[in-house]
């Protein structure tokens, strides 16, 4: 029997056709699944009611990884093979992660492209692959949750994602086999899941401090419409930093030397975080480290020693808040509300920083760790089409300036940043030599004048420029981005009409061998889910039937010789038998033969209602034009 | 005959609505579409029609128009949980049978 949930009035969808769209916040230590049910927007849990899931991949030599607490709980007896905080390597090119990997406790690999890989037990992996990993097990719980399947999905990422790191974040998606509607940064989630569009206007800066990433996002709301005035953050900024100034204070106090191992740093963050947590509420945390051989070391932590070591982390988030005021051009005391997002913000120090900095006392109503994806899964709500009156507009900004190489290596911004997406903007270049007939086209990104100092995102070449004198010749060069933040550039020469384009494909990208191999595993898993979804189909068919059969045999059994009754009932013992099974053609037979079978049955039942319905009437007292009756 | 539910379908509409922030109640009804003919309509109630039946069950109302009724009367609505998922579930004596997930029906 199904279940039902409320809908909004004139909203109940019709029979299999309701649609499920879920918030999924992917985040750096921790990721949730949200989904909006009879109007409300909740996290799911899973069986054991935990809302967080960690965003912690454990490969083992055989069988599938190992996603979650489960992961976490063994991280530090298996440091190599469990890999977390996976989302600071998306997008990061190999002397990103080089610099990053002395932080982190993974052996790295360089694969054929520039993607850097993590050698596992299971083989390499690369970023994606395990980002893919944790939505997968989101998708699987909210598929559990919901009944039904769920494939589209909106997915945040902190504002300050580049290019690369959010075609990552989408490619990620596509292996875990999730459409995704949109990708949404995280500020502008938090602000909907407060519902600040309720608000007639108003500017609100969202402050999210989170396990891996810092963001500062300021907003302004119009009737009802959202645009992010500026956005400015840290990629590398977070709670976690705070567990290693912490993990590293207790090594200079127990004495562990610089080159402890993986398995022991593990240890160490994993008490560091629980004395930090602690801290929230206790004025100190009792640590007791095990050194190994045997030996011990006791020791405290006091809530002064933690504000000593975490307020220059604390600090350096005031940095990004000035910047985004001044791109914004407002000053701090013209914002008239601020938001908390992320664990880290349960810190009192940062709560009472923020208040400082902004002279307002936060917002921090809704759990820090979850208003991101309730306000994710409110987007996918909408944008699956299941509310009509409250249409939400969102609009985003671009992170950083889009832009060409010119000559002499310099850069011409054409987009610059914290313009809000999508966007197209075009720009008319022409040659710089008699006769030239082709152009190279240099795609950059980056605030800085030279290019040897922007990130290059993609060349391209327009050839066919008809020869002309130089600076005769109009060539048009349009940047369009879509509502993910994803760039298309493509250069037209004017008289000729000759063109060329490019889709930014990041440089740090996938190669196409990579990109093949991941489509087909999930081509392969398409092919079981699609022969599933047919038996299942069937079987509903068949219970169907069987149950009309049967009840037509109760009530008009009589009808039939022994011979007929034998036949429909050997027809039913058939079906049943190959309802039971997994053979999605037996059924669909089964249920033909049986079908067959009944024929003869169901002409005679119609014939004989026909007759006891005239039986006793004359044929004028019947109104032939009368409508039939509902059955 | 009259439509009744269940404590626990009751705290749940209130719950609801409460988080809503609106609404009279819970509207139920029928409309035909659906494999078996007809299908439930479980939506907010913003507002009672003059040809509605209201029924008061435990502090929520439910609310029927006049023409669903024929197909409601006499039922009780649960909420209950099946597995992970959990959701409103219908015992309408008036259905002889419902398509196999139970999400349209006939009467």
């Amino acid at each position: 029997m199904a279940l039902f949930q409320i809908s909004e009035p004139g909203q109940t969808p019709t029979p299999h056709e309701r649609r499920y769209a879920v918030g999924i916040d992917l985040g750096t230590t921790n990721s949730l699944v949200a989904c909006v049910r009879s109007g409300v927007a909740e996290t799911l849990p899973d069986e054991q009611g935990r809302h967080l899931l960690p965003s912690v991949v454990r490969y083992l030599s055989q069988g599938e990884p190992v996603v979650g607490h489960d992961a976490m709980a063994v991280a530090h007896e298996d440091p190599l093979n469990t890999i977390a905080s996976v989302k600071r390597l998306m997008g990061r090119g190999i002397e990103d992660v080089r610099q990053l990997g002395k932080s982190l406790p993974y052996e790295f690999t360089r694969g054929d492209s520039a993607m850097p890989r993590l050698r596992t037990v299971a083989g390499e992996r690369s970023p994606v692959e395990i980002s893919a990993e944790i939505l997968k097990k989101l998708k699987k719980r909210a598929t559990e949750i919901l009944g039904v399947d769920i494939s589209d999905a909106v997915i945040t990422v902190p504002a300050y994602f580049d290019d690369a790191q959010r075609q990552a974040t989408k490619d990620a998606a596509c292996v875990a086999g999730l459409n995704v509607l949109r990708l949404l940064n995280e500020p502008t989630a938090a602000a909907i899941a407060y519902g600040l569009d309720k608000n007639p206007q108003g500017i609100f800066a969202v402050y999210d401090l989170g396990g891996g990433t810092f963001d500062i996002s300021l907003l302004r709301l119009n009737r009802g419409v959202f645009e992010v005035m500026a956005t400015a953050g840290d990629s590398a900024l977070g709670g976690d930093d705070m567990d290693h100034a912490v993990a590293e204070w207790i090594m200079r106090a127990a004495g562990i030397q610089d080159d402890a191992g993986h398995r022991q740093i593990r240890c160490l963050l994993r008490d560091a975080r629980a004395a930090k947590e602690a801290l929230t509420q206790a004025e100190r945390a009792p640590l007791h480290i095990d050194l190994g051989h045997g030996k011990n070391w006791r020791g405290e932590l006091k809530r002064d020693q933690l504000y000593a070591l975490i307020d220059p982390l604390i600090e350096r988030t005031v940095s990004p808040c000035k910047r985004a005021l001044r791109d914004a051009g407002i000053r701090a005391n013209e914002v008239d509300g601020v938001v908390l997002v992320g664990g880290a913000t349960r810190i009192p120090r940062v709560r009472e920083k923020v208040s400082q900095f902004f002279g307002r006392e936060p917002l921090a109503d809704i759990d820090p760790d979850k208003v991101v994806a309730i306000g994710a899964a409110l987007q996918a709500d909408v944008l699956i089409g299941n509310k009509r009156d409250e249409e939400m507009l969102l609009l985003d900004v671009i992170p950083l300036s889009l832009g060409l190489e010119i000559m002499g290596g310099m850069v011409e911004k054409i987009i610059p940043r914290n313009t809000t997406i999508p966007v197209a903007k075009a720009q008319d270049f022409t040659t710089y030599k008699d006769g030239q007939t082709a152009l190279l086209i240099h795609v950059v990104q980056g605030e800085r004048e030279l290019v040897s100092d922007c990130r290059s995102l993609a060349r391209f070449e327009l050839r066919g420029i008809p020869p002309m004198t130089a600076g005769a010749a109009r060539i048009r060069v349009s940047f369009q981005i879509d509502a993910d933040g994803l760039l298309s550039v493509s250069a037209r020469e004017q008289t000729m009409g000759v063109e060329s384009s490019v889709a930014v494909k990041p440089s740090y990208g996938l190669t196409d061998n990579e990109i093949e191999r991941m489509l087909r595993e999930s081509i392969t898993h398409a092919g079981e889910d699609d022969a599933a979804r047919k038996l299942r189909e069937q079987q509903v068919d068949a219970d169907r039937l069987m149950e009309a059969v049967r009840s037509a045999l109760t009530a008009d059994g009589a009808l039939l010789n022994i011979v007929e009754r034998e036949g429909i009932e050997h027809g039913l013992k058939e079906l049943q038998a190959a309802r039971e099974g997994n053979d999605y053609a037996r059924v669909k037979q089964a249920v033909k033969a049986l079908d067959q079978a009944t024929q003869t049955f169901a002409q005679r039942r119609m014939d004989e209602n026909i007759r006891k319905a005239l039986a006793g009437h004359k044929l004028e007292e019947f109104d032939m034009s009368r409508d039939k009756s509902p059955s | 005959m009259a439509i009744t539910m269940t404590q626990a379908a009751a705290e749940r509409v209130r719950n609801f609505i409460e988080k809503r922030g609106k609404g009279e109640g819970l509207r139920l009804g029928v409309r035909t579409s659906g494999c078996s003919g007809k299908a439930y309509v479980v939506e907010y109630a913003d507002k009672i029609e003059p040809d509605d039946h209201v029924y008061e069950c435990h502090g929520a109302k439910i609310i029927v128009d006049a023409k669903s009724l024929i197909y409601l009367d006499g039922t009780e609505l649960d909420y209950t949980r099946e597995g992970l998922n959990e959701g409103f579930k219908f015992n309408n004596p008036n259905v002889k049978d419902s398509c196999g997930c139970g999400e349209s029906f006939n009467t």
